[in-house]
């Protein structure tokens, strides 16, 4: 097991710079992902932590140890690829033993690893099949197996779950934990899904273009994004521009044109240190459309104005509506009970200032 | 007509034309070869239609005949095998690069735009006894006469494999472009070196291209009998030069084709184990 550190690793590709410098402490045991849309970096990432690729400039470090020069094949890493990568000449069970051949373990032992490792992944009767035979979920499982039969120190995924089905993809998220949980290694996860990164990590990084947006805990990056591209990348968010109008140790003041005046406590708005332009995020399903006038008035830190309902898009359990408020189009997903407001609708929306939160960057 | 019916019918709308020609052109040519194998030659030159034995009798039983067939199938091996070390390699290279990937390929096809009989004889003016490795050598004045090069078993290997390298390349380049690099690298993580990845992985996989490239390679070597007459000396004649004595200059249908027809078992059974093990699939993939 092994704790990965990032020392300012950068790599560029001729004149592009694919990862500018990166800074990550992933500790030891701990799950984190490096989520971001295509391009931005996250597989060139863990390519170099695998040793796949050489990074330009800075060190990658595993339990302390610099391992920019190890081999790839000396670095004890267990990888695992979209396209489940299995030997199509080898059987399962070859497959699987094909780690522990290079580590001197004798055959008995080789056979009894490579018996637990498919109990773990929960296909102990595959050994004598061939990669082809099985079904995809299959596939990655045997792939996991192989990666994790070596012990490896870390555990590097590469969007491991893209290329099954969706059905399959969350069963295989759930199982994926559980071995991560069972075994308790370091494992470094790359995706593009918001939601496998959010269900299975300790920590998220998110990236865009090559830089590092924001780090933390599912919760907080979800709940509180740094910036737009992280308000945006996850859920769905309408970015406000407003200008605070005061800000104390308690509350932060602001006004924008769809909601005229807001109050936000303090912990929303962490950076804002004095008048001035910022950004406000609000999460789409913070948003609540009722009918005008409806019963219930708003509570008393909600606030509530007119608007038009321009689109609607019917998702069964909810419903995504594009309301018009004077100038703004902003987009709100509620659940639904009965049928949706339809197009054209005049309606309030409500809004609890607390659920709002104001970017670290600037507008 | 039924939908069901028409499509079921489509393919063979499709391939009838090359059915056509197939036939005409291959099948009945070839159903006359196997009838005039069995006529006989009489002492007056004129052929004796019937049902005699004599010529496959005079085929198979004479030593020449099978000394000679044995030779060319030494020549067709020695070509292939000397294809498929200097040819993996090569294949290798096109299927890793990135960038000129197009460039290479064209390269390689390069040869096919001028006629083989032209290329084969391009020897006789480097090999030669004037030829361009002669000239030098004698003008640097290490050899005082010229080196005999050409007109011998080495010189028709060497047209042969010529001829025949980027056959083995091809069928080698598509097997290993199809190879999944991803499978290299998951083989280096779990611990084995680039030379383990190849020997473990990369080699296998590759072997359906390396096979098909051989019996291509091996195919058209035996059955070659211009090579021969260009590059090749008095001893070195092989089969194919054989059914053409018997044919062109003896006059002798019916033994010519007997000989003929011998060649084909000999090669078709190799075909025919090569499809048993492998399947025509990879053949066609490296012909496409």
């Amino acid at each position: 097991m092994g704790a990965v550190t990032l020392q300012n690793i950068v790599k560029r590709f001729g004149s592009f710079t694919a990862v500018h410098p990166m800074s990550l402490e992933i500790p030891e045991g701990s799950f984190v992902s490096l989520l971001g849309p295509s391009g931005c970096g996250k597989t060139t990432t863990l390519r170099m932590i695998a040793g796949l690729l050489d990074p330009s400039e800075g060190d990658i470090q595993i339990n302390g140890r610099r391992i920019n020069d190890v081999p790839i094949h000396k670095r004890n890493l267990g990888l695992v690829f979209q396209n489940y990568a299995l030997f199509p000449h080898r059987t399962i069970a070859e497959n699987v033993a094909f780690g522990l051949k290079f580590r001197g373990v004798d055959k008995a032992e080789r056979d009894e690893r490579v018996k637990k490792a498919l109990d773990l992944v929960q296909l102990p009767d595959v050994g004598d099949r061939y990669p082809k035979q099985l079904s995809g979920g299959q596939q990655q499982r045997i792939a996991l197996a192989r990666a994790i039969v070596i012990e490896p120190d870390v555990l590097l995924l590469d969007e491991p779950l893209s290329a099954l089905d969706a059905n399959l993809r969350e069963d295989m998220r759930v199982e994926l934990k559980r071995i991560q949980h069972q075994i308790g290694i370091t494992t470094v996860f790359v995706t593009h899904d918001q939601a496998e990164a959010l269900a299975l990590s300790d920590r998220i990084v998110v990236m865009s273009n090559g830089r590092v947006e924001q780090v933390g805990a599912p919760e907080d990056v979800y709940t509180t994004p740094a910036t737009e591209f992280v308000a945006r990348f996850l859920g769905a968010s309408n970015i406000l521009p407003s200008t605070c109008t005061d800000a104390d140790g308690a509350t932060v003041a602001l006004e924008n044109s769809a909601f005229g005046k807001l109050v936000l406590p303090r912990e929303r708005a962490p950076h804002v240190s004095g008048p001035g332009a910022v950004k406000l995020a609000v999460r789409a399903e913070k948003l609540a459309i009722v009918a005008p006038g409806a019963a219930g008035a708003p509570g008393e830190d909600e606030v509530s104005v007119p608007g038009v309902i321009e689109t609607v898009d019917y998702q069964g359990l909810a419903a995504r509506y594009f309301v018009r408020i004077g100038n703004e189009q902003l987009q709100a997903i509620n659940m639904i009970d009965g049928s949706p407001f339809a197009e054209g609708a005049a309606v309030d929306v409500r809004l609890r200032p607390r659920d709002c939160t104001i970017l670290a960057e600037a507008a | 007509m039924t939908v069901e019916a028409r499509e079921a019918r489509q393919p063979y709308l499709l391939l009838s034309p090359a059915m056509v020609a197939v036939t005409l052109l291959l099948l009945v040519p070839l159903a006359f070869i196997v009838v005039y194998s069995f006529w006989l030659r009489t002492a007056t030159g004129a052929d004796q239609a019937g049902f005699f034995l004599d010529n496959w009798r005079e085929a198979l039983s004479d030593a020449f005949y099978r000394d000679i067939l044995l030779n060319t199938l030494k020549i067709a091996a020695i070509t292939t095998l000397v294809c498929a070390i200097m040819g993996y390699p090569a294949a290798y290279v096109i299927a890793r690069s990135r960038g000129n990937k197009a460039v290479l390929l064209l390269l390689l096809m390069l040869p096919f735009w001028i006629s083989y009989i032209i290329r084969t004889m391009s020897w006789i003016n480097i090999l030669g006894a004037s030829g361009a490795i002669n000239s030098a050598l004698m003008w640097l004045g290490i050899t005082d006469a010229p080196i005999q090069m050409l007109y011998n078993e080495a010189s028709v290997i060497l047209g042969l494999v010529h001829f025949l390298l980027p056959f083995m390349i091809l069928n080698i380049y598509v097997s290993l472009d199809g190879i999944d690099t991803t499978l290299e690298d998951a083989a280096c993580s779990l611990g084995a070196t680039r030379w383990r990845t190849f020997l473990e992985v990369t080699l296998p996989l590759s072997l359906p291209g390396l096979a098909a490239g051989g019996l291509l390679a091996f195919v058209l070597g035996a059955g070659t009998y211009i090579t021969p007459i260009v590059l090749g000396g008095p001893t070195d004649a092989m089969f194919a030069n054989l059914v053409f004595e018997a044919i062109i200059t003896q006059l002798n249908w019916p033994l010519g084709s007997a000989l003929s027809l011998m060649l084909l078992a000999v090669l078709g059974a190799l075909v025919l184990l090569y499809n048993h093990f492998l399947g025509m699939g990879q053949l066609m993939k490296g012909l496409g």
